[in-house]
This record gives C-alpha cells, sequence and structure tokens, in this order.
C-alpha cells in the first residue's frame, strides 16, 4: 500500500484534472464560456426548479374519456350500418368497454343479403368489418364489439402522444425557454417551464381541451323563448360563454339548444390569429379546402339561420348567417379581452387536446425565493466546510491538513461530475453537498484512526500507514457501498428536488471514496519518503 | 513542518457498552413506545405532499400583519388556513386543507387566494397545490422506498458478513426509523416527501457506522477466540469509538450549518437528519452490537462455517 506505480500516480492526476477542466466552467460568465475552444467540457450545472425559479406541472391525460367518446362513436357507427343495410335491432349501446346490440328476427332472412343469409349472420358480417383493431362475439341473437387489447393499448399510447404534442405546440408558443416536456408512465405528462413563477395563465391555456365545432341552432327554441326540460332528439344544451367581468358578478348565462350534427370542426383549421375588428378584440380563423367548402356548402344552405361557434361545450358565439361564407375564413367574436383573444387563437392553432387534462400537481416558486435558497445554500456551505477543516486540522494536525485538501479535491470533483452528467442541483442536493462534506471526511478518519491503532502497538511509522490503509480498505468499501444503496433506491423512487439531493450523495460517495484512498495515501506515501520519520504526528 | 494533533477522544478508552446495555434497552424501549405511541394517537403533521392541498409562500410589502391575512382568508371558505411567518418577518407560509372537487377544485382555490391577497402581497415566492391522487401515490411511493432499500441493506449485509449482523442492522435500522416517525410526530414538524428522503439518508449514515462497528466486530471475533463475548464487543466498540464520535461531528458540524444558514425551505430537512445522525450513532453501539451478541455470533465464526485465519498481517500489496 506504500508504493505507487507510475501509472497510477498519472491516473491520480489525471482523475483530478479532468475534475478541475469540468468543475471550471460553473466558474466562468456565458461570454467566457462561448469563447472557449471547442474540445474544452463547457457544460455546467443544471439548477433546479426550485433554485432559478419555475413551475412544475403534472397533467394526467384522461384516457377512460378518449375511450369512452370512441366506444360511443363505434355506437353511432354501428346503428349506421344497420340501418343502411335495413335488418332490425334494439338495445343498442355500450356496456362497459364494449358495444352491444340485438338483432331483431335474427333467424329470418336477411333483406339485402346476397346469399341468403339470416339477419344475425349478414350483421355479424358487417359488423366485423366495421372497425380494425375490433373482436366480435355473438351470443344468440346478441352481438358484442370489443376492442382487442393491443388495440386498446395503441390508441391510449396514441392518445398520449398526441397530447404530448399539443402541450408541446401549447407550451411553444407562449413563449417560454427551454421547457421540458415529458411521458410519466401511462397516463402523465411532466411539464417543467423554468423561469415561469405564475403559471395560472399556462395551466389555464394548457388544461383546455380547445375542441372547438361549429352547429347550427334548434330554431323552435331561439333565445329567451321557454326551454323544454329535456334537451329534443339531435340536440344538447350549451351554455353561452362568460366574461370574467359577467362570471363575478355571477349574472345569468343565456342556454341555447344546439343540435349535435358537426357542421365543421375545429381540426379542419389551418390558421388563428388575434385582430380586431371595428375595435373590440376577435379572432379569426381560415379553413382548409375541406372545411371551407363544407362552411360554404352549410352557409349557403342556413341563410338567416343562426349558428353557434362551440368550444369546449360552451357557446362562444352564436350569430345569425347573413350571407354564404365561401371563402374559408371567418371571425369569432364574442365578449373577449385582447388576452383572450390571443390565448383563443393559440388554442386553435395548436389543436384540440385528444383527451381532457386534469393537473395533478403544481409547484412554482418564484426567482427570488430561487436566488435567496442559492445564496443561503451557498452560505450553508461555505460554514459547515470551514468548520470541517478547522475540526479536521484539530483532531489530525498534518494528517488532517492532508484530508482538507483531499476534501477541497472531493468538491472539486463533485461540481465537476454533477457538470459532466448534467445533473440538476437542487435546493435539497445543495444539502447533499453539504452533507458529503461532513461524510466525506469519513474513510479518511477511518485509516487515520486504524494508523493510530497500528502506531499503538508498536508498529513502525512506515508499516503503521500499510497497515493502516490495507485494513481501513474493505471497512470503507462496505460502509459507502450500503450508504449507495440507500442512495440509489432514493434516485428511483424521488422526485425532482430529491433526486437532485440521490445524485449529488451518490457521486459525493464515489468522489469521497476516490479521494481518501487515493489521494490523501498518495500525499501522505510521498511525504513519508521526503522525511524518514522515526514516530508519525498522528 | 511541527505536526500537533489533539487527540479529541482518547484512545484507549474502556468503556463499558455492552454491561450498561440494559439502560440502553430501556431507553430505546420507551423511545420505540413513545413513537409508536404518538404516532398512533397523534399520527403526522403530513405536508401538502401526502395529503394534497395548497401551499403558498408570500412576501408582504411590508413586515406581515398575520391576523389580517388570515382575516382576508378564513372568509373565502377554503376550511382550514393555517398561516406562519417564515423564515423573516415579511415572509408567510400559507397552508389550505386539500379542497373538495378533486384536483379542479385545488387549482379553483388558488385563483381566490390570489384573488383576496391582492395588493397585501408583493411577490408569490411559491405557489403549490397537490391534488388527492399524488398525494396517495407518494404515500405509496415512500413506504414502499424505505422498506426496499432496509431490504436491500440487509441482504448486502448478510452476503458480506454472518445472518447475525444482518439482523443487527435491520433492528438498528428500523429501531432509526421509527424514532424519526416518533420524533415528527411529537414535535409536529412537518412530514412531508424530504422527510422521507431524510429517513433513507439516515438509514444510509446509520448502517454506514454499523457496518464499521461490525467490521471490527468480525476481525475480533477471528483474532481473539478465547475472549468473552461481552468484553470482545466492548473492545471492538471502543476500539472505533474515537472513529464514530469524530465522523458524527463532522457531519453534524456540516448539518448545523444547513439548519441554521440553509434558509427556512431546507431547515426540517437539516432537522431530520441532525436527529437521525445522533441516533443512528446510538444504534449502532447499544441496538446492532447487543443483538448480534445475543444471536450467539460467537458460535457461527468459530464453528468455522467462514472462519479463516484473517489475523496475519496481510502480504503488501502493490
Amino acid at each position: 500500500m506504500i508504493h505507487f506505480a507510475r501509472w497510477k500516480i498519472i491516473l491520480i492526476f489525471a482523475v483530478c484534472a479532468l475534475g478541475i477542466a469540468l468543475g471550471i466552467p460553473n466558474l466562468l460568465t456565458n461570454e467566457q464560456r462561448a469563447a472557449l475552444p471547442d474540445w474544452a467540457p463547457k457544460s455546467t450545472l443544471n439548477l433546479g426548479l426550485d433554485l432559478r425559479g419555475g413551475s412544475h406541472l403534472l397533467l394526467e391525460v384522461d384516457i377512460k374519456t378518449a375511450f369512452k367518446e370512441r366506444i360511443s362513436n363505434l355506437v353511432q357507427a354501428m346503428r349506421q350500418e344497420l340501418r343502411t343495410n335495413r335488418i332490425g335491432y334494439t338495445r343498442i349501446g355500450p356496456r362497459g368497454d364494449s358495444a352491444q346490440v340485438v338483432i331483431r328476427e335474427p333467424d329470418k332472412k336477411a333483406n339485402r343479403a346476397s346469399d341468403g343469409q339470416t339477419n344475425l349472420e349478414f350483421a355479424t358480417r358487417l359488423l366485423r368489418r366495421l372497425e380494425p383493431g375490433t373482436q366480435v362475439d355473438v351470443s344468440g341473437a346478441q352481438i358484442t364489439i370489443s376492442y382487442t387489447p393491443d388495440e386498446i393499448r395503441n390508441r391510449n399510447n396514441q392518445v398520449l402522444q398526441q397530447s404530448i404534442e399539443i402541450v408541446r405546440r401549447r407550451v411553444d408558443a407562449f413563449g417560454t425557454t427551454e421547457p421540458t416536456i415529458q411521458r410519466q408512465g401511462a397516463d402523465r405528462i411532466l411539464v417543467q417551464v423554468p423561469g415561469l413563477a405564475n403559471p395560472e395563465r399556462l395551466i389555464a391555456l394548457i388544461g383546455k381541451t380547445a375542441k372547438m365545432t361549429f352547429h347550427l341552432l334548434d330554431e323552435r327554441f331561439a333565445p329567451g323563448m321557454p326551454l323544454p326540460t329535456v334537451a329534443p332528439a339531435g340536440s344538447f344544451f350549451a351554455k353561452q360563454r362568460q366574461s370574467r367581468e359577467e362570471q363575478q358578478r355571477k349574472a345569468p348565462a343565456t342556454t341555447y339548444v344546439v343540435k349535435k350534427r358537426v357542421m365543421v370542426s375545429g381540426e379542419n383549421l389551418v390558421d388563428s390569429q388575434p385582430t380586431f375588428e371595428r375595435g373590440r378584440p376577435v379572432v379569426s380563423f381560415r379553413f382548409d379546402t375541406i372545411g371551407g367548402k363544407k362552411f360554404g356548402r352549410v352557409t349557403q344552405a342556413n341563410v338567416g339561420k343562426p349558428f353557434a361557434i362551440v368550444l369546449d361545450n360552451e357557446v362562444i358565439s352564436a350569430p345569425v348567417i347573413q350571407e354564404p361564407i365561401l371563402g374559408g375564413t371567418g371571425i369569432i367574436s364574442g365578449s373577449f379581452t385582447v388576452s383572450e383573444t390571443q390565448d383563443l387563437a393559440l388554442l386553435l392553432r395548436a389543436g384540440a387536446l385528444p383527451a381532457p387534462m386534469t393537473v395533478l400537481e403544481q409547484r412554482s416558486v418564484g426567482p427570488d425565493l430561487g436566488a435567496d435558497s442559492i445564496a443561503a445554500g451557498e452560505i450553508a456551505c461555505l460554514i459547515g466546510f470551514v468548520l470541517v477543516l478547522v475540526f479536521m486540522m484539530l483532531a489530525y494536525g498534518l494528517f488532517g491538513i492532508f484530508a482538507n485538501i483531499a476534501l477541497l479535491l472531493n468538491m472539486v470533483l463533485i461540481v465537476g461530475g454533477l457538470s459532466l452528467l448534467q445533473a440538476t442541483l437542487t435546493l435539497p442536493g445543495i444539502a447533499g453537498i453539504v452533507l458529503t462534506i461532513g461524510m466525506a471526511v469519513d474513510a479518511n478518519v477511518l485509516i487515520f484512526e486504524r494508523i493510530r491503532e497500528e502506531v499503538q502497538s508498536g508498529r513502525s511509522p512506515l508499516s503503521s500507514i500499510d497497515a493502516g490503509y490495507q485494513r481501513a480498505l474493505t471497512t470503507i468499501i462496505d460502509a459507502n457501498l450500503t450508504t449507495f444503496i440507500a442512495a440509489v433506491i432514493l434516485f428511483e423512487f424521488g422526485s425532482g428536488p430529491i433526486k437532485g439531493f440521490a445524485v449529488t450523495l451518490s457521486i459525493g460517495l464515489l468522489t469521497s471514496m476516490f479521494t481518501a484512498i487515493m489521494v490523501t495515501r498518495l500525499m501522505v506515501v510521498t511525504w513519508l519518503r521526503r522525511r524518514r520519520l522515526q514516530t508519525l504526528p498522528i | 513542518m511541527a505536526a500537533f494533533p489533539i487527540k479529541l477522544i482518547p484512545a484507549d478508552t474502556k468503556i463499558d457498552f455492552i454491561g450498561s446495555r440494559k439502560i440502553a434497552y430501556i431507553f430505546s424501549g420507551l423511545l420505540m413506545l413513545v413513537s409508536v405511541g404518538f404516532f398512533a394517537f397523534q399520527g403526522l403533521n403530513f405536508g401538502i405532499d401526502f395529503k394534497g392541498g395548497i401551499l403558498i409562500e408570500v412576501r408582504t410589502p411590508g413586515p406581515a400583519n398575520i391576523d389580517a391575512l388570515r382575516g382576508k382568508l378564513s372568509g373565502l371558505g377554503l376550511g382550514e388556513v393555517a398561516l406562519q411567518e417564515f423564515g423573516q418577518a415579511t415572509d408567510v407560509l400559507i397552508r389550505i386543507e386539500r379542497q373538495p372537487g378533486g384536483e379542479e377544485g385545488q387549482k379553483v382555490a388558488v385563483a381566490t387566494v390570489k384573488t383576496a391577497l391582492g395588493s397585501d402581497v408583493a411577490s408569490y415566492r411559491r405557489t403549490e397545490f397537490v391534488g388527492p391522487k399524488v398525494g396517495g401515490e407518494l404515500i405509496e411511493a415512500g413506504i414502499l422506498a424505505v422498506v426496499l432499500s432496509l431490504l436491500a441493506i440487509m441482504v448486502y449485509v448478510w452476503f458480506r458478513f454472518e445472518w447475525q449482523f444482518s439482523i443487527g442492522a435491520i433492528v438498528a435500522l428500523t429501531h432509526d426509523v421509527i424514532s424519526t416517525i416518533g420524533v415528527f410526530s411529537i414535535t409536529e414538524h412537518e412530514f412531508n416527501l424530504a422527510t422521507v428522503a431524510a429517513i433513507l439518508t439516515i438509514a444510509g449514515y446509520s448502517i454506514n457506522d454499523t457496518v464499521v462497528v461490525f467490521d471490527r466486530i468480525r476481525e475480533n471475533l477471528r483474532k481473539f477466540k478465547a475472549m468473552p463475548i461481552e468484553e470482545l464487543l466492548n473492545l471492538s466498540l471502543n476500539q472505533t469509538l474515537s472513529r464514530t464520535l469524530l465522523t458524527s461531528i463532522t457531519t453534524l458540524l456540516a448539518l448545523l450549518a444547513i439548519f441554521f444558514f440553509g434558509g427556512a425551505v431546507i431547515q426540517d430537512f437539516a432537522f431530520a437528519l441532525i436527529w437521525g445522525v445522533v441516533i443512528g450513532t446510538f444504534s449502532s453501539i447499544f441496538v446492532a452490537s447487543p443483538v448480534v451478541m445475543m444471536l450467539n455470533i460467537r458460535e457461527s465464526i468459530s464453528g468455522g462455517t467462514i472462519g479463516g485465519n484473517e489475523t496475519s498481517q496481510g502480504t503488501p500489496a502493490e
């Protein structure tokens, strides 16, 4: 343990130099870093949201609702298919995760079947072809269509991917820097936006489904007329969207009877911009070719009738069609403020979410708290560091100074390691570094105590040091590995800030083992060679 | 160069740790009893991480008038609203219980609070809300993490030492975890995600300490085959005592620096760790080692299952 092979010495110096090189960019300003040559390391510590300020949102995509909607579309398609082929049916509807129908007169020859099939056989054949990825089960006269597990999985994945994409578009359009948008688990999205301290507007934007559709109104129930108790078949009730001012004074909202049939939907939009019309903020939109044609056809056929622009089940406006709109462009006016028109235009441009979303968790930190935390962390680090340095010197004298040099180097290596891994430094992470300062000396303490013991048992300095290092080594490894286990599990389980703590703790354990076992030993051995002592000052 | 080491801990202490273990048992037993009792009857002051709810930290233009702020917020019908000065006179931490109406309900309540506070607040330093769903999941994940790491540590110690040591280690760690939870229940410090992280770190620190002692016990068991076990444990504990204390002191120094200077956000975390270092040091001396003794470690080792003569000087490597 006393002799160092040359390559080992070189390796130790190389690791230290590398650590320093990796750590240095953190001390430089952005301009200085940009001026570094290409080969030089440039990456720095990432500050976590709790240190730089920003917002963390955990969103959940309501995949179940999307799936229910899909089943109900399937029911619609079944009804349509059976009707066009003149097959009698009853009790059609969704049943849990599948759609069911009972065929009337199942054994009678079907009207439209060419090869003499019965109603049931014909219906089964038709429904089998209805949608790919489904399986059809027949029991008696009852037919059940359900999606295969593969299809459900694929579809759910698709819904989540689409949601992520749309969230990304909306966040990007919001104009923030370096947002992180990640999938989490089967149905969640993690959004992290640095620098954004008041995310209410962003949340409002992200959370909106933004499903826009154009419908005709049921003319029998013009606004102001008494409403029926239940919506007539083929129609639904929708309330007028209210401005914030109206909401606050709890003004009654008009209810419209809107026809279910969608004339044109937001999917056909290609552009949408906030603009002004006669001094009032409005949103302009433009359809793609198909949407434009559809819109032209419907408006042509319904001049003089009112229609409704519905956004997420609220009527934004219900104007009367004055003339056919053939150019494929139009304007939505409501009681908007300027920022509302900006948001609406953004939402329409980014597209509708395939499923509703809820915010499960929000954590926002203002930039001033972040700065305060950094300052406090620095002070705590410095004070902790000085205390440990002084204590070690008092306890071990010269050897304490060796340990202290190793500790300094250890800090540099931690910063270098964190920069290399592009790890995120959080407030608990800083605590992790300070804790590591305290614990890092442990390996040296173990060794020094062992050396002391060996000296007391009457060994020569050289052989005491040799035995000290040798015997302490397994203890150090066992002790650090067990702590490392805890740190790894912490990393696996933890979220954001806690992960940062686990990372600094783990890196600190590794670097402290290196500095204690290699660096201080090199120092001790070199010192010992220079002066051939009879007694050890330990 | 003159070197002047001060022996902070005398090198050849002869403290009868094992002889006084009964007192330690009584202390630990009471500690466990009180911890479990408080946990059962008083429970923990869960932070929003676990029970859901809203946490807002605000800075007021001047020194905060907490009563006035409370007055404004209590009229909003948000249920239990707790305010406390946080770190300094201008900073106030507002905690609002979980709102009905699931995730959406929390969001709406935050907006209501911000409207109500209006110009009383200079800046919002932190806004957090956690819905009921996430809270439940975090509790599960926290328990799982603690149990998993205890098991992993136990397996590692079992693998590296005799089984008696791994039982001793797990008993000591469980002791540390339970007493930490107990301290949080007694002092009503907020128990949150960071506390769970602290518990895991405590487990890591405590096992570190314990392993060092175990290492020495094992070494001595092989070296002094005829020594009575009580004497041998005392010898091992005394031999490692100065290391145990030195490391505890440096770690405590660092933690005290975080506690006093690291800012209000991290203070509870530092508090938990400080407690953990103290109890972890205690448990490796007074809990882990006596357990190993009770499990007849001597027979295992001298029975020669692992044996091996390691009293030789060891060949100089390299």
